[in-house]
């Protein structure tokens, strides 16, 4: 992430005694911005919005808007021109007591094929390194699910290691505990849940894939858990206020269904994964380097055939170099980055049996894009994006490549 | 500040201009999908239809998979409509010759080694004889699908009449109930005669989308109406619909087209291809009947094939066969689209049956029995000879 973006539009609104409210030009609304004054981790995007809250009340409103307008062409074949409403999130936080908070994320997407309730959970505060979370809780895995808010990215599209390999924005229904720890330029943290979790749609989807993201199919996944084992989630993480933040996370669980009414039908099937990510800004040059990594393991039956990968990992790197700033376009605080994606991913790591001969199933992508900024909560970005998509045998890539631009914004 | 905007919206602008940046078609006679030239626009939509349902419809439990099967969809095996690799064989047992199959009370003739979650998949029952089938390309299967009986039948020469060292004999199946005889077909001791598969054993291509559903998904249909599990019928999994669309499909594929024909070195091996009595068994030319799809009716196509059986020496002998086949025939295989098939088996060739040949000319080398003269007058070719023949089976 943009370091430069990210202190502009942050504000905690868990420390929301301490925070400088500032007043808009509307009477009674306020737009809450940013305190720079804290070091931010990833945990804390869901809280480092900008909200507009009425008067004294205690309920903020925020959210934001992504859509795009996209040529690609793959091999030849194009579907055109394609304007698409990616998503449009709607916050709500509220403060109850200074130490009990409640944020909700509600999210359509693509229109309103799919409403989702990303995030509504209160938090209870017992001590800074000691609070209650429950509710609907977005996993922490990697950090591009926390932080996957559209306007703080230079790219059009999320990363496909984050929706295609991670099933971002996962968020389930559970309980855990977090906390953090500052200490001069250090902030430690971490986070521990226990939620619902994966089902077998893992590998019995459309995709003809181990595909974790299939899980978010099942409609029944908010109220009922599927195999009754919960998936532990956690994740620590440092920063260092100026430099960088390092996140090491994992999710782990079991996805089948062995049992129902007392009745063993199979053994208890793993999911596991690990992740690590980073962010770095270089201050001499205001670059900003962000990525993330995540590895995959899944028992798959040994009555499936290896079409179903047991291993699988993929992740990103973003670059984002900023060119110009001030005053652009009437625009008091614009900025002009230059930004660079890198991603793979590998839904099948590893060599066929009977062939010796690695399994394809894999792509890669680089986006080179440039982003304007008018303002640090909104952008309109130019994407290039050049895909190279291997199937399962590794026979010749699919080579697809076009144009996105797309805006989004905070409201 | 202005300059620099304008700079890169102008960068922008020229960008999306540059044609370049957007990948362009691979030219037509690279690829394998598509439909033959002149279909109407209906056609193209039930063509469409069935590409969907052959390549992207993925059997999941839920959508009736298994409980036992090979592969979760057409596409899994037939990537891009070319052949296939060691990775998707199909393996069948149980029959050693032409008195039938005596293992079908354990799931023969295919083996269905895989299964869903819970249950036990099918394995080969010891000491058993056994083949194991890479997928064939699917291009052109209805021009094949349109060949006379009589025109195969015109091919064949069972006692060897011509004393050419190749007979060829078409392979003498049983109809299920649904597949429905050709016009003009031939009839021998209530047989017909199959075409399609390594050993002939299907007759047309509902026959073989049929069997497909049910012996390599385990779909049901109320073709194939029996589970491979349950051995009992149980309800449709595919509807009639669909299985209609993915036989039009499969036969409104087009043909794989030659490339560089002219080229003087493929040119000449085209030449030593006839010499070599290669094309004995690999007819170059077939013709077409009538048909409800005018694009294919009566037209010339080039398949390198007479859809007939050939002993192939006891190398490739398996002990295993099909219908009136004898384990060691094998159905001639189309050679149109050899040279594109690294581009589906993940960048190198697995020729001949069960994909043993790592090259076309190791597969030359495995030719046995009737194609005996012939592997040996190739071998017997100078190098430069060899170099002009692989340089017209690659065009091809
Ligand atoms: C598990 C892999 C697998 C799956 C799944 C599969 N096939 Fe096949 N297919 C094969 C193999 C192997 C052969 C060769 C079989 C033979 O020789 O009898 C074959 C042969 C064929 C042929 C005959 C081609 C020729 O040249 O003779 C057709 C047509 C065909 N398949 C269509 C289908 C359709 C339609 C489906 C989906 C309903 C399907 N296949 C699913 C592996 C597969
Ligand atoms: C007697 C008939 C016969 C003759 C003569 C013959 N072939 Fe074949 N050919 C076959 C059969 C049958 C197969 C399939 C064998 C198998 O699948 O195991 C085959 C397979 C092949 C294959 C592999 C195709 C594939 O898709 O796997 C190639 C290439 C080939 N022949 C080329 C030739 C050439 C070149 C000649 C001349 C030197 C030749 N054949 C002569 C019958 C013949």
């Amino acid at each position: 992430m943009n370091k430069y973006v990210y202190a502009i539009i942050c504000w905690p609104i868990f420390f929301a005694q301490t925070a400088i409210t500032q007043s808009d030009s509307t009477a009674w609304l306020q737009r809450v911005t940013a305190d720079t004054s804290k070091p931010q981790l990833n945990m804390d995007a869901v809280y480092n919005r900008p909200f507009l809250q009425a008067g004294k009340m205690p309920v903020a409103l925020g959210g934001y808007v992504e859509s795009k307008v996209e040529y690609l062409r793959t091999d030849g074949i194009s579907e055109g021109w394609q304007f698409q409403m990616q998503r449009m999130t709607l916050f709500v936080s509220s403060s109850l007591h200074h130490r009990i908070k409640f944020l909700s994320e509600l999210e359509f997407e693509e229109g309103t094929k799919e409403i989702n309730i990303e995030f509504a959970s209160l938090d209870f505060q017992f001590t800074p390194l000691f609070n209650l979370r429950s509710g609907i809780v977005m996993n922490p895995i990697g950090a591009f699910n926390q932080n996957h808010d559209g306007p703080k990215w230079e790219f059009n599209d999320r990363p496909l290691s984050a929706t295609q390999l991670l099933p971002a924005t996962f968020s389930n229904v559970g309980l855990g505990i977090w906390g953090k720890i500052a200490r001069q330029d250090w902030v430690f943290a971490y986070e521990a849940y226990l939620t619902n979790g994966f089902d077998q749609q893992i590998i019995e989807n459309n995709e003809n894939k181990t595909f974790l993201p299939a899980t978010k199919n099942n409609p029944g996944r908010f109220e009922e858990n599927f195999n009754g084992v919960p998936l532990f989630t956690g994740k620590i993480a440092v920063r260092q206020r100026k430099w960088f933040e390092i996140g090491l996370s994992t999710m782990q669980g079991i996805y089948n269904k062995f049992e129902e009414d007392g009745l063993r039908f199979d053994k208890k099937r793993t999911v596991r994964v690990w992740a690590v990510d980073f962010n770095l800004s270089l201050p001499k040059t205001q670059t900003s380097l962000n990525g993330e990594w995540a590895w995959v393991s899944v028992d798959v039956p040994g009555t499936y055939s290896q079409q179903f990968g047991e291993k699988q990992q993929g992740g990103f790197l973003d670059v984002v170099q900023p060119v110009l700033k001030g005053k652009m376009l009437g625009f008091d605080n614009a900025v002009l980055n230059l930004a660079c994606r890198l991603e793979y991913v590998d839904w099948n790591v590893g060599n066929f049996k009977e062939t010796g001969s690695n399994i394809g199933d894999h792509l890669w992508a680089i986006v080179p894009a440039v982003s304007f900024r008018p303002s640090a909560q909104t952008v309109l970005r130019l994407n290039y994006r050049r895909r190279f998509q291997t199937d399962l045998l590794g026979n010749p890539p699919a080579l697809t490549g076009g144009f996105q631009f797309g805006v989004a914004s905070y409201f | 500040m202005k300059k620099w905007l304008t700079l890169i919206l102008l960068a922008g602008i020229s960008i999306l201009s540059c044609e370049k940046l957007l990948p362009p078609t691979p030219a037509e006679d690279e690829l394998l999908d598509g439909p033959v030239p002149g279909l109407s626009g209906e056609q193209n939509l039930r063509f469409l239809e069935g590409d969907i349902a052959f390549n992207d419809e993925v059997f999941t439990p839920q959508t009736g998979l298994g409980p036992l099967f090979v592969a979760t969809s057409c596409g899994s095996c037939h990537a891009g409509d070319g052949k296939g690799t060691p990775f998707t064989t199909l393996t069948r047992f149980g029959q050693t010759d032409s008195t039938g199959n005596y293992y079908l009370h354990l799931g023969a003739p295919q083996l269905q080694h895989r299964a869903i979650p819970g249950y036990t998949p099918e394995a080969l029952p010891p000491d058993i004889a056994f083949s194991k089938l890479t997928p064939p390309a699917n291009t052109g299967l209805g021009y094949l699908d349109l060949v006379s009986d009589a025109d195969i039948l015109a091919m064949a020469d069972e006692n060897d009449t011509n004393g050419d060292g190749v007979s060829g004999i078409p392979n003498w199946i049983k109809l299920p109930g649904y597949v429905k005889p050709r016009a003009g077909a031939v009839i021998k001791n209530g047989r017909h005669i199959g075409r399609f598969g390594k050993k002939a054993s299907a007759y047309d291509l509902l026959h073989q989308t049929a069997s497909a559903y049910n012996q390599d998904i385990g779909i049901t249909s109320t073709f194939e109406p029996f589970d491979t599990y349950l051995k009992q019928e149980v309800e449709p999994e595919v509807s009639n619909q669909t299985v209609l669309d993915v036989v039009f499909y499969l036969q409104t594929l087009k043909a794989p087209l030659q490339r560089n024909p002219n080229a003087p070195d493929v040119h000449a091996g085209k030449e030593l291809f006839t010499q070599i009595k290669c094309a004995a068994c690999h007819r170059p030319e077939l013709k077409t009947g009538d048909s409800e799809v005018a694009a294919l009716s009566n037209q010339t196509f080039y398949p390198y094939t007479d859809l007939l059986l050939h002993d192939m020496g006891s190398a490739l002998d398996d002990g295993y066969t099909e219908g009136t086949a004898a384990p060691a025939e094998w159905r001639t295989p189309p050679l149109w689209g050899l040279g594109l098939s690294p581009n589906s088996q993940g960048g190198r060739f697995f020729l001949m049956h069960d994909g043993r040949a790592g090259s076309i000319e190791e597969a030359i080398l495995l030719h046995g029995g009737e194609a005996e003269e012939s592997r040996n007058l190739y071998k017997a070719l100078q190098a430069s000879e060899r170099q002009k023949l692989l340089a017209f089976l690659e065009s091809l």
